[in-house]
């Protein structure tokens, strides 16, 4: 089995992306989306958190629309996190078991 | 693959509603069923006819209805949730004496087993919310 | 696809700031009904759904928290309480109050429906699930 899980919080507001990342299995996926977004980011003080997890093999995207919509360029997300659109989503939820919305 | 789409929040303030929409119409697009679109808590505002958004921003209700209109969706508004919100249709408006039924077109009211009816028929559930 | 479908709850807000944890309990009953398994978790901010000694008599709110020990009576009766999410708060099993079932197939002995889990059995029951319900 394997989960496609979902943050829709930025992490320097709520803890939903900490608690994800805590169980969090190397054959899944967290898929970041809507104001969660700001965790795909490079040099913050979430990003470590995410390449740690990346480290176990956990699988990382974000959906481009949402970083789209806040100004927030492509460039700037953690290398090895792919960017994504809504049929990208789709998949995701398609290829994975389930579906864990961390909201 | 079969999809039922659970959605938490109102039309405004969270952008749940929002993605919910993108995500289902991209589902239909791309070949997938959605069993049912099920609005719980505040979501249940998502199905008055009564919002009138500024012309230059969406209308989320409409989008709703008429997504519902173009893939025979089962837009689906949980009861409890919506008499104690106001979302009521004709039934439901002339049980409790409101004089006029506020939701919109292509939605229903329904019990919350529709709910587990749709994770128990659904290959995915995706919940939307806050 | 079998019959019975794994369905868990993931409780994560607390009550009566929001209407979540009240309106997830009344999925739960109704859910009850369907003859699916059902496990209950409740982690982060949900923990505090569980505490004693509720009083919301100063809020003017309804007292929900009696209902959780009628979810014996349900048959739901797979609660589990992350941990680290009590420990976070400076809270133990001590601070929450007992949901128990009766065991129809022990001579409706009395047992605990609760089980204290850490974040790798949490990772396990997200993982077995066939529905996640997020509250």
């Amino acid at each position: 089995m394997s989960t496609l899980h979902t943050v829709n919080k930025s992490p320097f507001e709520r803890n939903s992306l900490n608690t994800c990342l805590s169980v969090v299995r190397g054959d899944s996926t967290v898929l970041l989306i809507e104001d969660g977004v700001a965790g795909a980011l490079q040099n913050t003080t979430a990003s470590a958190s995410i390449s740690d997890a990346m480290g176990k093999g956990v699988k990382f995207a974000v959906l481009g629309e949402d970083l789209d919509a806040r100004g927030l360029a492509a460039d700037r997300v953690i290398d090895g996190v792919s960017v994504v659109d809504y049929a990208g989503f789709v998949q995701l939820a398609a290829d994975h078991d389930n579906v864990q919305s961390w909201l | 693959m079969k999809f039922a789409i659970q959605i938490n929040e109102g039309p405004f303030t969270h952008q749940a509603a929002d993605t919910a929409y993108q995500f289902t119409k991209a589902a239909l697009e791309n070949g997938h069923e959605i069993f049912r679109v099920f609005f719980y808590h505040d979501g249940v505002n998502n199905g008055t006819m009564y919002g009138v958004p500024p012309i230059d921003d969406r209308n989320v209700q409409a989008m709703w209805s008429e997504l519902a209109e173009k893939h025979d969706l089962d837009l689906v508004v949980c009861v409890a949730a919506a008499q104690r919100r106001g979302i009521m249709d004709e039934d439901e408006s002339n049980r409790h004496g409101k004089g006029a039924a506020n939701i919109a077109p292509k939605f229903r009211i329904s019990g919350l087993g529709q709910l587990i009816e749709a994770g128990i028929q659904a290959d995915r559930l995706m919940v939307f919310g806050d | 696809m079998s019959d019975t479908k794994k369905f868990v709850y993931i409780n994560r807000k607390a009550p009566y700031g929001t209407v979540y944890a009240l309106e997830s309990l009344e999925v739960v009953l109704i859910g009850a009904a369907f003859e699916q398994e059902v496990q209950l978790v409740f982690v982060d901010d949900g923990v505090y759904q569980l505490t004693k000694g509720q009083n919301t008599d100063g809020i003017g709110m309804k007292n929900f928290s009696k209902t959780y020990s009628a979810l014996g009576d349900y048959d739901v009766n797979q609660i589990y309480v992350d941990e680290q999410s009590l420990k976070d708060r400076g809270l133990t099993m001590d601070d929450l109050q007992e949901l128990t079932y009766e065991d129809e197939d022990d001579d409706w002995a009395e047992k605990s429906s609760m089980k204290l889990i850490n974040r790798e059995q949490l990772a396990e029951l997200i993982d077995e699930a066939d529905v996640l319900l997020n509250f």
